[in-house]
């Protein structure tokens, strides 16, 4: 019975379009969203990004392999060790070299620390955008530890370059071992101690649950990877499907969840975490003795060809994709960013939902700018 | 105190003086109360808050005051002049005025309305006023949206706080908020025990009428910047800021009035408890000791002798609270600021560990929730009170 | 002394009233018309304390001020006021206006000079309004039940009206 009335204000059009960022306290960065609105309701989003590319790619082609090591880290930079074994995995494989096994160990034992700290970042964030102030310095508490080990072994606490492409370059350091297995024993009661926080919390549960479903054949006609592809309940994980590093030889599960919403993806990634700090004790009690660098030239000239390696990074499927000329330097490295293709969904999960539960949907898939832009 | 006054001003002398001194001392103490959120906030997220501007942060309020009276006074361009100065005065005047009602002792010269309960009620309503002109006023479409948000969350939940004031008022007798704890003490209960979801709905509807969390969606950064008073900075924000705490305040006390007994202390008609009379004394004496111990821990000679000379005040108030006669005369404030302080803390720490509720959810707890049960409530009480009769 | 202070407090009232009542009218922005009517409430509501009936003051202030007006200027922001006040206003009929008018300024004329001694000024009640929320309660819940409840009726119905006009269609 509404007739329009002719007094047609800005407030009660028919669609409205609101700019959010890029400089917003919840874009996680410099991301810039334009939502079409009708009243509260979304009715699409777009995604203007960009703000924060550098042209990572095009540097890789005027810097030898080993120099470009560096630069990779500063793309996902919370999760920079993961960022670091993708590429030194795929040159290895570009050059037909390997890890030596003690370097494989240490490389899964640090980068599942990362994924740790990197899913403690994205709650801290995630439960902010919420409302909730408190569990971020919990999370970033927690973070503390293992950035601390990270700076103990390589000096770095977030763009480390651990890793070099043949091995590792630093022994790890008197008490790397105990460290990692004092943390091992100190993290899980405080993951249950987030848990009680928010996943009994009932306002909690009415932000999430139901916010943002993406469904699993849309997640996979998406590409979608990572903790939001399995929380849409597809059981895939790299890290059993394609094991690198030294995955195969440990066991562990993956969590996936059954709806495919706000509320999955939080569950995913918390039991990610516990799975996570299984696997560094299975490696830490298994640590091989040797060397910790493979036979890798001095002057890395690969042969030309060209390789894709990707790795279960954080955010999901990473992938390298490098071409080969023969030259000491590469022709190209393409980065196949999780973050970058999962926020693709963003339109889809914020369909039909309310401007505040867009501020939910983009915290839940857990994006950084650095890795978005490049 | 007995002076002599001509008898035409003499009913008026004393409020007024009263009033005077809330008026000076009100504003730092609201400053105190900030301190109190940061310092109760550091501590639920495992950290230590301000430290740095006197000893543990005691002077912290002092320097944001001077700050926000200092910095430049921004009146954007396109504001309608007027509404936009006087948003921010209706908000504080009707708080301070609402504060000034507020019995917090027998022996304070609070006039006795007698419709005291429901005058500070009408005055809330009227500070609403100030929100969503100070958002219109800004001429600007992130405060417009945040006043509206604020103004028609702020209107609904009034409706299930009346319920459930009503509630407590129908176990009261009267709408004079001396009566009301005079009420308290003849019977001997704390009408707490006789209205407990009267008084879960007041505290839930009171955390909506503060718009504090986990209701504080029209003030949230993350979706609308800060809502209404995006736009007001400096003096004005101060003033903004200055009312938001005296309502907690005001809320606060209409709590401890209506259900928690006002000034009395715990069990007042209990002869046995009487040593509790005592409770004042001992309570700011350890406060002294407490604050001598943390003297004892500071780095700096200069934080040495401001906790030690806080410790030794509240140590020398304590035993001056011994002396003939003083005790009866401070106790009530004593419990009443005790009782408030509680409230207080209980605001902060819900603040701090919920997240907070959508917009559309917040209405809908408020509108089929809330108010259908502390209608039910009053109907229960009605019943229950015929039948007792 | 005695009487005097009363009177002042009348006049001042009534100033106040007259003159907010004024500017609400001739107020160009609305939100300036909804301000001033907020002060005409304040000195109404002061009137009725001036009679000792503070109950009805208190609501007068809640009621009034703090849902009506707020109501008020609720429509007055959401509403686009430039295009309505671009509309034409007024509609021709100037003729039966201005004799409508003058039926009422005459019939007002008739009865202010009949009941010209019946003019006084109002003395505070001193007592038949005293206590005045049960006295208003007693009058609303047990002499006049049946029109109280009328009323809510009333209301209730217009609620529902107002919903069922302003609801979406939920396509």
């Amino acid at each position: 019975m509404a007739t329009s009335t002719p007094q047609a204000t800005f407030l009660d059009a028919n669609e409205i379009v609101i700019n959010m960022g890029p400089q917003h306290p919840s874009t996680h960065g410099v991301l810039r969203v334009i939502l079409k609105l009708d009243g509260e309701k979304v009715m699409g989003t777009e995604c203007i990004i960009g703000y924060l590319h550098r042209g990572v790619e095009k540097i890789a082609e005027n810097r030898t392999y080993v120099q470009f090591a560096p630069y990779v880290d500063r793309m996902d930079y919370v999760a920079a060790v993961s960022n670091g074994l993708g590429y030194c995995e795929a040159i290895e494989k570009l050059l037909n070299a390997e890890a030596p096994p003690r370097a494989r160990y240490v490389r899964t034992i640090l980068t599942e620390l990362n994924r740790i700290s990197s899913h403690l970042l994205w709650l801290g964030t995630h439960a902010l955008d919420l409302g909730a102030i408190t569990p971020l310095f919990y999370t970033f508490r927690e973070r503390e530890e293992i950035l601390k080990i990270f700076e103990n072994y390589c000096g770095a606490r977030l763009t480390t370059h651990a890793f070099r492409i043949g091995g590792l370059q630093y022994e790890t350091y008197d008490g790397f071992e105990e460290q990692v297995k004092a943390f091992c024993d100190y993290f899980p009661p405080k993951v249950d101690e987030y848990e009680t926080l928010l996943t009994g919390n009932r306002i909690w549960l009415e932000r999430t649950k139901g916010v943002g479903i993406l469904k699993a054949d849309e997640a996979i006609d998406m590409c979608v990877t990572g903790p939001v592809l399995r929380a849409s309940g597809v059981k895939w994980d790299l890290r059993k499907a394609k094991p690198y590093a030294a995955y195969a030889e440990l066991d562990f599960d993956i969590p996936t969840g059954p709806n495919g919403d706000t509320f999955d993806r939080y569950f995913v990634r918390m039991e990610e975490m516990r799975q996570s700090i299984r696997i560094v004790r299975q490696a830490v009690a298994k640590i091989p003795e040797g060397p910790i660098m493979g036979k890798v030239p001095k002057i890395m000239k690969p042969p030309v060809g060209e390789i894709y390696h990707s790795i279960e990074a954080p955010k999901g499927e990473l992938g390298y994709y490098v071409v080969s000329d023969g030259s000491t330097q590469p022709y190209r490295v393409r980065v196949r960013p999780p973050c970058f293709i999962n926020l693709q969904a963003l339109d889809r999960m914020c369909r039909g939902h309310l401007v505040a539960d867009v501020v939910a949907i983009i915290g839940t898939i857990d994006i950084v700018l650095g890795e978005v832009d490049r | 105190m007995q002076i002599p006054l001509p008898p035409a001003i003499a009913p008026y002398f004393w409020p007024v003086v009263y009033g005077v001194i809330l008026l000076a001392v009100f504003p730092l103490a609201a400053g105190y109360i900030v301190l109190l959120e940061r310092k109760v906030m550091a501590d639920i997220q495992a950290r230590l808050g301000p430290m740095r501007v006197g000893p543990h942060g005691l002077l912290q309020p002092i320097a944001d005051a001077v700050k926000l009276l200092l910095k430049e006074d921004i009146i954007p361009e396109l504001t309608d002049k007027w509404v936009f100065w006087i948003s921010p005065i209706i908000s504080v005047v009707t708080a301070l005025v609402a504060l000034f009602l507020i019995p917090m002792s027998d022996k304070l010269p609070v006039p006795d309305l007698n419709i005291g309960l429901l005058f500070i009620l009408s005055l809330t309503s009227v500070g609403i006023l100030g929100i969503i002109l100070g958002g219109w006023s800004s001429n600007s479409h992130y405060p417009l949206l945040g006043a509206l948000r604020s103004t028609a969350q702020l209107v609904s939940y009034e409706v299930a706080l009346g319920f459930a004031i009503v509630g407590g008022l129908m176990v009261a007798g009267t709408l004079s908020m001396q009566e009301m704890v005079r009420n308290q003490l003849a019977q001997g209960v704390w009408f707490v025990f006789y209205q407990p979801v009267a008084f879960l709905i007041y505290f839930i509807a009171a955390l909506a009428e503060t718009n504090r969390a986990p209701f504080d969606m029209p003030e949230a950064e993350s979706e609308i910047v800060a809502g209404y008073h995006t736009e007001y900075s400096g003096f004005r924000f101060a003033l903004y800021f200055l009312a938001e705490y005296s309502n907690i305040v005001i809320v606060c006390s209409i709590a401890t009035t209506l259900f928690l007994g006002g000034w009395l202390r715990p069990f007042p008609n209990v002869r046995a408890l009487d040593f509790l009379n005592y409770f004042p004394v001992i309570a700011l004496a350890g406060l002294g000791a407490f604050c001598l111990l943390g003297a004892a821990r500071e780095a700096r000679t200069i934080e040495k002798l401001g906790m030690a000379g806080l410790g030794g005040a509240l140590i020398l108030m304590g035993l001056a609270c011994l002396l003939p006669g003083v005790l009866p005369a401070v106790e009530g404030l004593f419990w009443f600021i005790a009782k408030v302080c509680l409230g207080l803390y209980t605001f902060i720490w819900i603040r701090f560990t919920l997240p907070r509720y959508r917009y559309d959810q917040l209405m809908r707890i408020g509108w089929l929730w809330l108010i259908p049960l502390a209608i039910a409530n009053v109907i229960v009480t009605g019943v229950v009170m015929m039948l007792w009769q | 002394m005695q009487t005097v202070l009363p009177n002042f407090f009348f006049y001042l009232l009534a100033a106040i009233i007259l003159f907010s009542a004024f500017l609400t009218i001739t107020r160009r922005s609305a939100v300036h018309s909804a301000i001033w009517l907020v002060i005409t409430l304040l000195g109404v509501a002061g009137l009725y304390l001036h009679l000792e009936a503070e109950f009805l003051a208190a609501v007068q202030v809640l009621v009034y001020i703090g849902g009506i007006t707020v109501l008020f200027l609720f429509v007055i922001m959401l509403v686009n006021l430039d295009e309505a006040a671009k509309e034409r206003q007024f509609n021709r009929h100037w003729a039966l206006a201005m004799i409508c008018a003058g039926v009422l300024l005459l019939e007002l004329v008739f009865f202010i000079a009949k009941g010209e001694q019946a003019f006084y000024f109002a003395e505070p009640a001193g007592g038949t309004l005293q206590p005045n929320t049960q006295l208003i309660a007693y009058a609303l819940y047990r002499d006049y039940m049946l029109p109280f409840e009328l009323a809510s009726l009333l209301l209730l119905v217009a609620m529902i009206g107002a919903v069922v006009m302003a609801k979406k269609d939920l396509t």
